[in-house]
């Protein structure tokens, strides 16, 4: 066995490792700030939240405040679980080579 | 992916989860300033107990309710400062003032310092004023300790100090006024001055 299958595909971009690696530290964030925070265009950024959604690893919620629309996402338990996978993989990765 | 990138990797992590739930911009002007008028206040007291009281303070006396007006007045002025001037540099960053990071850093910092206050408060109503400087140093400082978690900067290190010097004023409550003196005036000032020079004037 290796390490190696502790990398998760699924985090190997540097907006959804970005994504990840926000809502691991708050509670949830809206999708501006994460665009803001990330420097992300809107399609760049929708695409992989998409893809974090259908695996599961976030969690989307839909809102209105006022009358603005409000999207704002969150870490599931799954996700902080992989997250954590991930990184402590890359930490062995990084001491091992 | 090479090694390197997954260390940039790792820093980037970092780097996110540190932008996105610390606050960042608290002014070092307003630490500067909260020291000056704590120095003020803290001489203007003096003068008035020297003068009225024969060096010692009496409760009830119009000395000391000036005193308390006195320490009011420069803790309103402090954070009336600290708001004006943190609100300006957020928006010379063109960053949000209000948003979850300084919500938490608030919510963090006021639960030891009301506490203290209102410690404070009732052990001054029981007549016991002797360890008052000490308290408001000691819980100043954990207040500082507990909000360190949602800031840079070093306020951490800032609330240590606070903290050692009101154990010091417990100890030693003769020398209160001036432990008081050291760690509102004097250390705002130093902090103040050293956080400017690091990330303000960048």
């Amino acid at each position: 066995m290796s390490i190696i299958t502790n990398i998760n595909k699924l985090f190997d971009h540097r907006i959804r490792l970005g994504i990840m690696s926000i809502l691991m530290v708050n509670e949830h964030a809206d999708f501006n700030t994460l665009k803001e925070l990330l420097g992300a265009t809107d399609g760049n950024l929708a695409s992989h939240t998409k893809a974090l959604e259908k695996a599961e690893y976030i969690m989307v919620e839909k809102q209105f405040i006022g009358r603005k629309p409000n999207t704002r996402y969150s870490a599931t338990k799954l996700g902080k679980a992989e997250f954590k996978k991930h990184i402590e993989a890359l930490e062995k990765l990084i001491k091992t080579s | 992916m090479s090694n390197e990138d997954y260390l940039k990797d790792i820093s980037e992590i970092k780097n996110l989860m540190n932008k996105s739930s610390r606050f960042i911009s608290l002014s070092g002007l307003s630490g500067i300033l909260a020291g000056i008028y704590a120095l003020i206040g803290a001489s203007i007291t003096y003068h008035l107990v020297n003068t009225y009281s024969y060096g010692t303070l009496i409760l009830d006396g119009w000395v000391f309710r000036t005193s308390m007006l006195i320490l009011l007045a420069v803790a309103l002025l402090s954070i009336v400062t600290g708001i004006f001037l943190t609100t300006r540099k957020a928006k010379k960053n063109g960053e949000k003032i209000w948003d979850n990071s300084s919500k938490r850093l608030l919510f963090n910092f006021l639960i030891p310092l009301i506490v203290g206050g209102l410690y404070c408060i009732i052990i001054l109503g029981q007549g016991r004023y002797g360890q008052t400087a000490g308290l408001m140093l000691i819980f100043y400082g954990l207040a500082l300790v507990n909000a360190s978690k949602y800031s840079i900067g070093d306020i951490k290190y800032l609330g240590f100090i606070e903290i050692i010097l009101g154990l010091i004023a417990a100890f030693y409550p003769g020398y209160g006024f001036w432990l008081w003196v050291a760690g509102f005036g004097i250390m705002h000032i130093v902090y103040g001055t050293w956080m400017h020079f690091k990330y303000d004037s960048k």
